[in-house]
């Protein structure tokens, strides 16, 4: 738990969980929701008011100095020294955990090779892009081959170029063996590199599994809805019957106000929505030949499936903030 | 060598304590034109304006150069040292935060802090030092006794050690969208009532500008230094400004320190 002076609720408050060796963790929530808290904590730079945290091991509250000799972290915003170029700032940091001397260049120079930086070594920060600053921000991170490296936001705001050869870096990493944590607001990041997602709001944690069981755990979200021609008469039973097919989880009768997403404004037909409890498409054969028994005809289908996106809006809300 | 499989170090601290003092004195010596124009600019116009203009001009009476000289040598190590801090620190914290990877370092954070007053404490005598050549320069001549050695590196240390010490302070405690005041809140009376141009008993027809002078720790450094090597000039006890820079500095750096902590840890 984590409550900052002079604030009157707590930042992060109860926020457990543990991340695998090898293992892409992302931390998902909405602005504010405790993730850059989290890590600070995690990183030694923020001292939580209560609980434990352990990297790789090591209590960061009891041995901070052991546990930023394993940790790396990379931080939403660029925090290079710029009093010293690209290269020199890979070789201070290596110097400041103890990387012998002559390994220093040679190992700012793979790494900004491995990030794309290599031509740019002799310049100052300040002239960097963004995202050329993100990737010396890693190159960084990696010189003193930390077990467990940290990325706030990583992505936030670069190109999607640049986000994708990011992304491919990150997985090249995994493979070496580094333990990531990343947080993100961005679903498509989470559900493309995490091996498992914690959304985090209000400082706690609210789900935690892989983002394809986090996805099936919202089953209500998995449907199938048709639009039927001529409007029904009596919607009920015809609801009963669909409800009735083995794979509906329940069914509902698209109101009025629901009409406008996908109709052309007529009101010639009635929409009905069927909730899937496994894959929707294999619904609508039985569906259709239900709604045929009846006398009616199918004349559009619609499938939706959940995305993170969904699961993220269904816990955290979606009040803006 | 697979970089990432390479073995956890136990580097030893005093390692990276070295690593990141050597940081500092890195970029300084990369920006050595810089760094001279910041520290010695300042006390340099001082020096040749009251010392060598008004005196030639006949504004000031004849011996006044060997009055200020002690008292610009404690501005300079005290100003050098207060501002190696001070604004660094205030940026750093505050906006750029390109100290994270220092308070990352496997080090404690009060390492770091004990660092950056390191840091201080030697450009503050570096700067002190050069001031006495371009003394020689300027003036023809610079006051000496050879005897008063002891109390003389006593009162540029101890300058040095309270300027820094007042860095940090005022670096970790004062508020970064403040920044803008701090020359004409805190830098321009200090500069003023450190008694850098004037001895402090002969303020005695100005009581109350002798006891606000009195409240400047920097008042202490200047007259250990007129007692150092200007001693036939009424002045403040070596031993008093002894006792009070000692007091000060004793209260300035476990403050700073802790300031430090408070930005550096939330």
């Amino acid at each position: 738990m984590k409550r900052y002076r002079g604030a009157t609720a707590n930042a992060v408050d109860g926020c457990s969980f543990a991340v695998e060796e090898g293992e892409v963790f992302g931390l998902l929530g909405p602005n504010g929701a405790g993730k850059t808290t989290t890590i600070g904590v995690l990183t030694t730079r923020v001292l939580p008011t209560s609980g434990t945290a352990t990297v790789a091991g090591v209590d960061v509250v009891a041995d901070p100095v052991a546990a930023r000799r394993r940790l790396a972290v990379v931080p939403q915003r660029s925090n290079l020294d710029r009093s010293l170029s690209v290269r020199d700032n890979l070789v201070f940091h290596a110097a400041y955990h103890g990387v012998p001397a002559r390994d220093r260049r040679p190992l700012a120079e793979e790494w900004l090779g491995q990030f794309g930086m290599a031509d740019r070594a002799t310049a100052k920060p300040d002239v960097l892009s963004g995202g050329q600053a993100q990737r010396v921000m890693i190159a960084r991170a990696l010189m003193h081959a930390p077990d467990v490296l940290f990325l706030d936001e990583p992505t936030t705001g670069l190109d999607p170029a640049a986000r994708l050869f990011l992304w491919d870096r990150l997985r090249q990493l995994q493979h070496r063996g580094v333990t990531i944590l990343l947080t993100t607001h961005d679903m498509d990041e989470a559900a493309a590199l995490a091996t498992r997602v914690g959304i985090v709001d209000h400082g706690r944690l609210l789900a935690l599994d892989t983002p394809e069981a986090l996805m099936r755990s919202l089953p209500g979200l998995t449907a199938l809805e048709l639009t039927i021609e001529p409007p029904l008469a009596g919607v009920d039973g015809l609801l009963a019957r669909l409800g009735a097919l083995s794979g509906v989880a329940r069914t509902e009768h698209l109101p009025d106000a629901a009409r406008g997403e996908t109709t052309d404004g007529l009101r010639g037909h009635d929409r009905v929505r069927l909730y899937a409890t496994g894959p929707a498409p294999s619904l609508v054969a039985p569906a259709a030949s239900v709604v045929a028994g009846a006398g009616h005809t199918v004349t559009n289908v619609r499938l939706s499936s959940p995305t993170l996106e969904d699961v993220f809006l269904e816990l955290t809300g979606r009040t803006l903030r | 060598m697979n970089p990432v499989d390479a073995p956890v170090r136990a580097t030893p601290p005093w390692r990276t304590f070295l690593a990141v003092l050597h940081r500092d004195v890195y970029v300084t010596w990369s920006e050595l034109p810089i760094v001279l124009s910041q520290v010695l600019l300042q006390p340099l116009f001082l020096l040749f304006v009251f010392g060598k203009v008004l005196g030639a001009l006949g504004y000031t009476r004849p011996g006044y150069e060997d009055l200020l000289f002690p008292g610009l040598l404690a501005l300079t190590a005290v100003v050098t040292g207060m501002m190696t801090l001070a604004f660094p620190l205030v940026r750093d914290f505050g906006w750029t935060k390109e100290i994270e990877d220092r308070l990352l370092a496997p080090i404690s954070t009060s390492m770091v802090a004990v660092e950056k007053v390191v840091f201080a404490v030697a450009r503050a005598l570096a700067a002190s030092l050069a001031m006495m050549p371009l003394g020689v320069v300027v003036l023809g001549s610079i006051p000496w006794e050879w005897r008063n050695l002891p109390l003389f590196t006593t009162m540029i240390v101890g300058g040095s050690l309270l300027g820094a010490g007042l860095g940090l302070v005022l670096g970790t405690l004062f508020p970064p969208e403040r920044i803008n005041i701090f020359f004409s809140l805190v830098f321009t009376p200090l500069l003023f009532t450190g008694a850098s141009q004037y001895p402090w008993p002969s303020l005695a027809p100005l009581r109350w500008f002798q006891v606000l002078t009195a409240l400047n720790p920097m008042t202490y450094v200047s007259e250990g230094l007129r007692a150092a090597m200007v001693p036939g000039v009424p002045h403040i006890p070596a031993w008093v400004c002894v006792v009070v820079l000692l007091g000060w500095i004793g209260v300035l750096l476990p403050v700073g320190m802790w300031g430090f902590h408070r930005r550096a840890v939330d």
